[in-house]
Parts: C-alpha cells; sequence; structure tokens
C-alpha cells in the first residue's frame, strides 16, 4: 500500500509544479522586456520550473533569517522531536529545529557552492582564453599541467589536497576550485581557439588592442554562450561535491548548518522510517534537477535546434 | 595485425607514462604546503624537539626527489609505508579493502552496463515516444541526485521494509550468495547513479548514426526498426559506447566512496575518508595511487578496445 500513496503523492506534486511553472512562464513573458519574453515563451515547462526553483532558493537565503522561526544554532528542545508546531519538521539530534537548519543551509551550502564555481570559473576560464590567445609554449605547459591533474579522478585529488591543507570551509572551497578550475580552463581554451583565429581577431591585433583588451572586449563576448552553459553544469558538480565532502565529514562543518552534513547527522533515522534525513538531501537534489534543466534549455536553444 | 600490436604498444607506453606523472602529482601535491608537512600536521604551537622527532620519521630531511623515488620503488613492490595513525603496514590495512571494493564495482558494473545499454536501444528505437521521454527525464534527474540521496531511498524503500540489509558489513568469510545479497542496496545505489549517463549516451551515439544514407538504405530494403538499430547502427556506435562505459566503470571505483560509508562497507572508500580525517597522508596517498590507476587503465582499455571496433581506424592510409 505504501507504494500507491507514494506513487499518488509524486503524481500530484509533478501536477502541481506543472501548474505552478505554467502560471510562473506567464508571469516572466508579461513582466520581462520583449526580446527576454520571445525566448520565455518557447521555453518548455521543465525550464520555467528551474527558474522558479532557483529563484525560491535565492529568496530563502537571502532572507533566512526571516523566514526562519528559530536562531540557526539555537538548542529549542529535545532531540528528535516528531513534527508538531512549532517544530514543524522536528529536531535533530542536539534538539535543533529541522526547519531553521534547512532554510540556512541554503544560505550556506549554495553560497559556499556558487563562490567556490565563481572562482573556479574567474581563473579558470581567464587562463583558458588566455592560453589560446597567446599560444605557443605558454599554451603547451598550462594544458600539460592541467592534462597532467585531469588524469587524477577529481574526488580523489579533491580528498589528497585536502588532507594536505586540512579541512576547513576555506581549504574546502580552494580546493575545490582549483580542482574544478581545470575542467573550466579545458572547455574555454577549446572554445576560444575556434575564435582566435578569425578575421576580426586579427584586426583588432593589428590595431594595437592588448591582451586583456582583445580577451575580455573581443574573445570573452564570443564565447558567452557555452561558457554560460558550462557555468550551470560546474556549479552542479561543485554543489555536488560540497555536499559529498560535507555529507563526508570532511567539508562544512557543524554547528554552521548544511545540507550534507545533516543527511550524516540524523542517518540513523532513516532506519526507524523517518523521512527527515531525506530532507535535506531532496533540497540538494531538487536545486541540481532545477538548474540541469535550465541549462538543458539554454543549450539547447544555443544549439539552435528545431525540435 | 602488426599495426594492431604497434598500437596497443604505443597505448600501454602512454599509459605508463600518464601514470608517472600522476605518482609525481600526487606524492609531490605534499610540496605545496607553506613550511612542511610535519609543521602542518602538528600545528603552530609544536616544540622544535617533537617537529625535529616528526620529520625523522617521516624521513623529511632528505631531498624530495630521493623522497619520490624511494617511495616509488617501494610502492611498486607493495610496499606503502606504514600508516601514521595506527603504526600498522598499508599494504596489510589496503588488501583486504581492495578486494572488497573491486567485488562491489564490479558487482553493480554487472548490473548497470547490459541494463543501460538495453534502455539505450530502446530508447533510440522508440525515439520521442513516451517511453523514451520518460527515460530521458528519470535520467536527467538521476545524473543530478547526490548519491547518498539514493542511497537513503532505498534504504527507506527497501531495507526499511526488511527485503535487504542497510549496513552490508562483510568479512572474509562471508560466503559469495551471502555476499551478494548483503551488497546488493549498495551496488544497487552505484547502478542507479551510472546507468543513467550510459544509457543517454548509447541512445545518442545510435539516433547520430539514423540519417546516415546505410540506414536509410537498410530501411528501405524492408528491415525491421529494432533490426536495422541492432545490425547496421549499433556496431558503427560502439566507440563512443565503450568510451562511456569505461568512463562510468572508472567513476564506479571512486564513487564507492560516498555509498561506502552509507553502507558501512568495508572497503578502500571508507578507509581513505578515514585517513583524510585523521590527516594520514602516507595511507591517502597509497589509495590515491590505487584509484588512479585503475582509472587510467580503465580509460586505456576503452581506447584500445574502441580502435579495435573500428576497422578504419586500424588500417590508416
Amino acid at each position: 500500500m505504501g507504494f500507491v500513496y507514494t506513487g499518488l503523492y509524486i503524481a500530484l506534486a509533478l501536477i502541481v509544479a506543472g501548474i505552478l511553472s505554467w502560471l510562473f512562464r506567464a508571469a516572466l513573458v508579461t513582466v520581462m522586456p520583449r526580446q527576454t519574453a520571445r525566448a520565455l515563451r518557447t521555453a518548455p515547462l521543465t525550464a520555467s520550473f528551474g527558474m522558479l526553483t532557483v529563484l525560491l532558493y535565492v529568496l530563502v537565503a537571502l532572507f533566512a533569517p526571516l523566514i526562519a522561526p528559530f536562531a540557526e544554532r539555537e538548542v529549542v528542545g529535545a532531540q528528535y522531536l516528531a513534527w508538531e508546531a512549532p517544530y514543524y519538521l522536528g529536531t535533530d539530534a542536539l534538539g535543533r529545529d529541522m526547519l531553521t537548519r534547512l532554510i540556512y543551509g541554503a544560505r550556506n551550502t549554495v553560497g559556499i557552492a556558487f563562490a567556490t564555481t565563481a572562482l573556479a570559473f574567474i581563473v579558470g576560464s581567464l587562463l583558458g582564453l588566455w592560453a589560446a590567445t597567446v599560444g605557443g609554449w605558454v599554451d603547451q605547459l598550462l594544458s600539460r599541467f592541467v592534462d597532467a591533474l585531469m588524469a587524477i579522478p577529481a574526488l580523489i585529488f579533491s580528498l589528497l589536497l585536502l588532507t594536505i591543507f586540512g579541512t576547513s570551509v576555506l581549504s574546502l572551497i580552494l580546493v575545490i576550485a582549483a580542482v574544478d578550475a581545470t575542467r573550466v580552463f579545458r572547455l574555454a581554451r577549446s572554445v576560444a581557439q575556434g575564435i582566435v583565429v578569425m578575421d576580426y581577431i586579427e584586426a583588432a591585433k593589428l590595431r594595437g588592442e592588448g591582451m586583456w583588451r582583445l580577451i575580455t572586449r573581443e574573445i570573452l563576448p564570443n564565447a558567452m554562450a557555452p561558457l554560460v552553459a558550462e557555468f550551470g553544469l560546474r556549479f552542479c558538480f561543485v554543489f555536488l561535491s560540497i555536499s559529498a565532502l560535507s555529507f563526508l565529514g570532511l567539508g562544512i562543518k557543524p554547528p554552521t548548518a548544511d545540507w550534507g552534513s545533516m543527511v550524516k547527522e540524523n542517518a540513523a533515522l532513516i532506519t526507524f522510517g523517518d523521512i527527515t534525513p531525506l530532507l535535506p538531501a531532496g533540497a540538494i537534489a531538487w536545486l541540481t534537477v532545477a538548474v540541469n534543466f535550465v541549462v538543458d534549455w539554454q543549450l539547447h536553444r544555443a544549439s539552435g535546434l528545431k525540435e | 595485425m602488426n599495426a594492431v600490436y604497434r598500437m596497443i604498444g604505443q597505448r600501454l607506453l602512454f599509459g605508463v607514462l600518464t601514470l608517472l606523472i600522476i605518482s609525481i602529482v600526487i606524492f609531490g601535491a605534499t610540496e605545496l604546503l607553506p613550511g612542511d608537512l610535519a609543521r602542518a600536521l602538528l600545528g603552530q604551537s609544536a616544540t622544535p624537539e617533537t617537529l625535529a622527532a616528526l620529520r625523522e620519521q617521516l624521513g623529511l630531511n632528505e631531498p624530495a626527489y630521493i623522497r619520490y623515488f624511494n617511495w616509488l620503488g617501494a610502492a611498486l613492490q607493495g610496499d606503502f609505508g606504514v600508516s601514521m595513525a595506527n603504526k600498522r603496514p598499508i599494504a596489510d590495512l589496503i588488501s583486504s579493502r581492495l578486494g572488497n571494493t573491486l567485488f562491489l564495482a564490479l558487482y553493480a558494473a554487472a548490473m548497470s552496463v547490459p541494463l543501460s545499454l538495453l534502455l539505450g536501444v530502446l530508447a533510440a528505437l522508440w525515439r520521442n515516444s513516451l517511453f523514451d521521454r520518460t527515460a530521458n527525464a528519470l535520467a536527467l534527474s538521476a545524473i543530478s541526485f547526490p548519491e547518498f540521496f539514493v542511497a537513503y531511498i532505498l534504504v527507506f524503500w527497501l531495507a526499511q521494509a526488511g527485503f535487504f540489509p542497510s549496513m552490508s558489513n562483510v568479512n572474509a568469510t562471508t560466503g559469495f550468495a551471502e555476499r551478494l545479497y548483503l551488497c546488493f542496496l549498495p551496488a544497487l545505489t552505484l547502478t542507479l547513479v551510472v546507468t543513467a549517463h550510459m544509457m543517454r549516451m548509447t541512445r545518442a551515439a545510435i539516433i547520430n548514426l539514423m540519417a546516415q544514407p546505410y540506414i536509410e538504405m537498410a530501411r528501405l530494403k524492408g528491415m525491421s526498426p529494432l533490426r536495422v538499430i541492432l545490425r547496421h547502427a549499433l556496431p558503427n556506435a560502439l566507440a563512443p559506447i565503450i568510451n562511456v562505459v569505461a568512463l562510468n566503470l572508472a567513476y564506479l571505483i571512486t564513487g564507492v566512496v560516498v555509498v561506502e560509508v552509507v553502507f558501512v562497507y568495508p572497503g578502500l572508500g571508507q578507509l581513505m575518508v578515514d585517513a583524510v580525517s585523521n590527516r594520514d597522508i602516507a595511507v591517502v596517498q597509497a589509495i590515491a595511487l590505487i584509484f588512479a590507476a585503475a582509472y587510467v587503465l580503465l580509460n586505456l582499455l576503452a581506447d584500445v578496445l574502441s580502435t579495435l571496433s573500428n576497422p578504419r581506424l586500424l588500417h590508416a592510409r
């Protein structure tokens, strides 16, 4: 019987999500300027669902202290209380309010993942564009170095670096950013290689444009579409690896509210048939799926396929 | 045939070179520290005496390249030194766990590879149907789920009801059938995580070929759609499929880390996580080297197999 109910709940949730995404798309089309609205009108429901989700997460992260009923690290009651008011999602192993920590998790986990992605992106794409523009031995040196780093599986390499630098939030951000920057470098370099052979780059060089201007004004705008899609995908990877490391107890640590470590702390409840520890894991999965939907749509648009 | 041997020889040589570079990176990473390893492990408050003692113990008084060659030479003979946390030889710690990890990875591979090929072919056969769309949406979601989420959902559904154990505590005396039963949930988790990717790539590789003239020819002579795919499309799509299968098998070997922790499975991943939190660098280096070697080996295998699957690459003009 349990399976039937679960199936019904999932179907119901999908229908509600579909209606909400449809409404959200309709709202976006009327609010946005004409150019954007035209692109949005053809967006699939999955993409608008993705955008709605991302907006929701950003709002929750920004206004966490206003939404959350308690303080992030406050012990409010006995441990593992049931789902009853005023603890709508119960309490965790130390008696902290689960809902509050979920809300603050949006701020900590997503915020750290975003900062890491941004760092990886700035370093990786600038180096990649630079390598492709300069060419020659700089390019060879950087590319072979990145190849060597990429031959080691990402998770294993991050674990190695975390052992060396110790486990703290700062070293987590730097380590993951360094590992992921190699992937961004690869993409940025290969995209830019197709651009630097163009005539307008030649013209810009003859005009005497400097390296920085050449990269930021001539190459970057033309490499933007694949890089933006890559940013979304990279965010998913970073977000998942940070959560995995936090889950393993090597990333963001308590008392900071973080989804990965929240799953770990409360995992014992699952064997008693309580789904509370699945909520933070679900929050991670939901955001990743949403970002993937948006990226999928953008890639489809950029590829120019009409199907 | 000569060309084949030469190609395999070249790839092997290249693989060995890659491994050598990886070993340099894994070993050299400790040199990135400001100060040295002993200082990092003991913290700022360490006395000069304890620092000197630890340096002596770690062999830090010799130059890096000598230490590297000593380490590599010993590692090649199966001697990875002793663990800093419990002073036991690392080779002993690893040997029993390596078997467990390989067993789990192979178990998951035995389930996921046939499943994903079947689903991929079916999705390509019934493309744009409800089946295809559902499979694609599910696959995209499965790719985006963290492993521990999938694992705990399975625990919630299957272990809670008493079908399978939520902890896979195997030991050396556990029989094969018992092992299959105990490891079912971790293997299923890994299967779900990698199947999605392999299925999508199989479908894409086949569909890419569907516009080729020879496919149209086969269709025009009245072949059934399934036969067109199996006889004409699949053999030509083998190269990308082999590559993505190998990539995912390589992923299985590293992906076990999280899954092993969830199911308290005595494998290499679990050992590595413990070693990272203890900052037991020698153990981490040894396991990283093993994982990286497996990764390189699988990629090498994929490279050779996909070249063999395409006769045109064998007889280069």
